[in-house]
């Protein structure tokens, strides 16, 4: 599976995310406040609702119309109303530049 | 669009997902990320200050009241007390159902659950109905937690003032969450994966409110259940009152918070009981931003919003006229003005789903 250049490292303050999308998929991409790059499915898996607007907590993703949690280093479904889990996918930095290992 | 069909097995629910509308996306006032993410921060400070203001006043209250019966004096320490107990238990419930009114989870849960009992619901249920209810709000047949069904029914509304219509409604429900989990309408919002969790509720409240009785029957005295179950009717008034005018005589089937919900300016008491849901267009619009913050919320977006009522009162003289108008005219809502500033409501989306907003319906 190929590795695409997502955004730069400098696009995503700490303990936030932004929205990637690439063709037809759409991702969330992390930056945690311990520094590393982490990148999910862009859509809650609860309700057709994309996370770019949600809150990152440590390492928690609040999605921002159900209030439903998710760790985005393992796509866990943390708290109601989610109950399934977010597809996580590989990241790697390298230059400065985050890229993350498309299916 | 004429008769409502409120049943989420009926032609009403089957026609808002057929057209799309559930799956639509609604609109939000644009608000730059840095200052949503400084709204929407957590923070356990306000609402452990406003959680042991509430809980003590209830002792101390309830204690007082104790202490006089059964004086006519203890009433006004009852009534006070009711209120705490019917009315601010509701928005105590609803924050904690965000999870937004602490930061600290173990915090939101615990208030999340007295408040459910004390408000009559289980806590297991009632989550999931909120959150239909935030993803369709005032969708017809899909919205289960629609306060005022078209046309609207104005004594059944009164007495619930009263509570008299939610408890009669609430204990034949919690006995049979309790002998069978929940029922099949509750099943059509609730995952079978917590169908447990609601017959566990459930018995945990039937056992509360069994020894309570109990208590109630061997002192030969109705003093147990003033402070446990009776509140619930003596003391709903002034959440029924606030709740009402979240959405009542405003728009269904649309997807603009701003067409269905109303922002009422309040006094610091109702407030208070009604944990800021009072800024209800804001609520809707960013579920994420805690109570302490939608004042702040509301003078960053005001200039897209029609502007609030100042007072419950003059909320009331706006809302009173258009139910009774909605007993002739199920199709008749409010449609409030936009300041200027605002971005036009979503009319292009609106008319190409049948039975939603009409011009002809809309003042």
């Amino acid at each position: 599976m190929p590795w695409i250049s997502a955004c730069s490292t400098d696009d995503i303050d700490a303990e936030d995310l932004i929205r990637w999308d690439h063709g037809a998929q759409t991702f969330a991409i992390y930056h945690s406040p311990d520094g590393q790059f982490y990148a999910t499915a862009g859509r809650c898996t609860h309700e057709d609702v994309h996370l770019c607007d949600g809150l990152v907590m440590g390492h928690l993703i609040e999605c921002p119309k159900h209030n439903g949690q998710f760790d985005y280093r393992t796509g866990e479904a943390k708290r109601a109303p989610v109950c399934v889990n977010l597809r996580t996918f590989p990241v790697k930095v390298e230059a400065g530049q985050v890229y993350v290992e498309v299916p | 669009m004429g008769k409502r069909d409120y049943s989420p097995f009926g032609a009403d629910a089957k026609r808002a997902v057929d057209s799309g509308l559930t799956a639509a996306e609604w609109y939000h006032t644009e608000v730059p990320r840095k200052v949503m993410k400084d709204l929407m921060a957590r923070s356990d400070g306000p609402a452990i200050r406003d959680t042991i203001l509430l809980y003590g006043s209830m002792i101390l209250l309830a204690g007082i009241g104790i202490a006089l019966w059964p004086s006519w004096w203890s009433a006004p320490f009852w009534l006070a007390y009711g209120v705490l107990y019917g009315s601010a238990s509701d928005s105590r419930w609803h924050e904690c159902s965000h999870g937004t009114a602490f930061k600290t989870p173990w915090m939101n849960n615990w208030v999340y659950q007295i408040a459910s009992f004390m408000i009559m619901r289980n806590s297991a249920t009632w989550r999931w109905s909120h959150a239909r209810h935030h993803s369709e709000t005032y969708l017809v047949g899909r919205d289960p937690e629609i306060a005022v069904m078209r046309p609207p029914e104005l004594a059944k509304l009164i007495l619930n003032f009263f509570g008299i219509l939610d408890v009669l409604k609430f204990f034949p429900t919690l006995i049979r969450n309790a002998v069978s989990g929940p029922t099949a309408e509750e099943r059509t919002f609730v995952p079978e994966s917590e169908w447990g969790k609601v017959q566990r509720v459930a018995l945990i409240h039937l056992t509360i409110y069994l020894a309570t009785l109990g208590l109630a029957v061997a002192l030969g005295s109705i003093l147990p259940l003033m402070v446990i179950g009776l509140p619930r009717l003596y003391g709903a008034w002034h959440h029924v009152m606030t709740g009402l005018l979240q959405h009542g005589g405003l728009a269904d089937n649309v997807i603009d918070h701003r067409l269905n919900s109303r922002t009422v300016l309040m006094n610091p008491i109702s407030r208070f009981i009604y944990w800021n849901m009072n800024y209800h267009v804001e609520h809707h619009m960013f579920p994420m931003v805690p109570y302490h913050a939608l004042p702040r919320l509301h003078e960053v977006i005001k200039a897209d919003l029609p502007p609030p009522n100042r007072s419950i009162a003059e909320a009331f003289r706006e809302m009173w006229p258009a139910l009774k108008r909605q007993l002739l005219n199920e199709d008749y809502f409010l449609k409030r003005d936009l300041p200027p500033t605002a971005k036009p409501y979503r009319e292009d989306f609106h008319q190409y789903v049948p039975g939603m907003m009409r011009p002809a319906a809309a003042e």
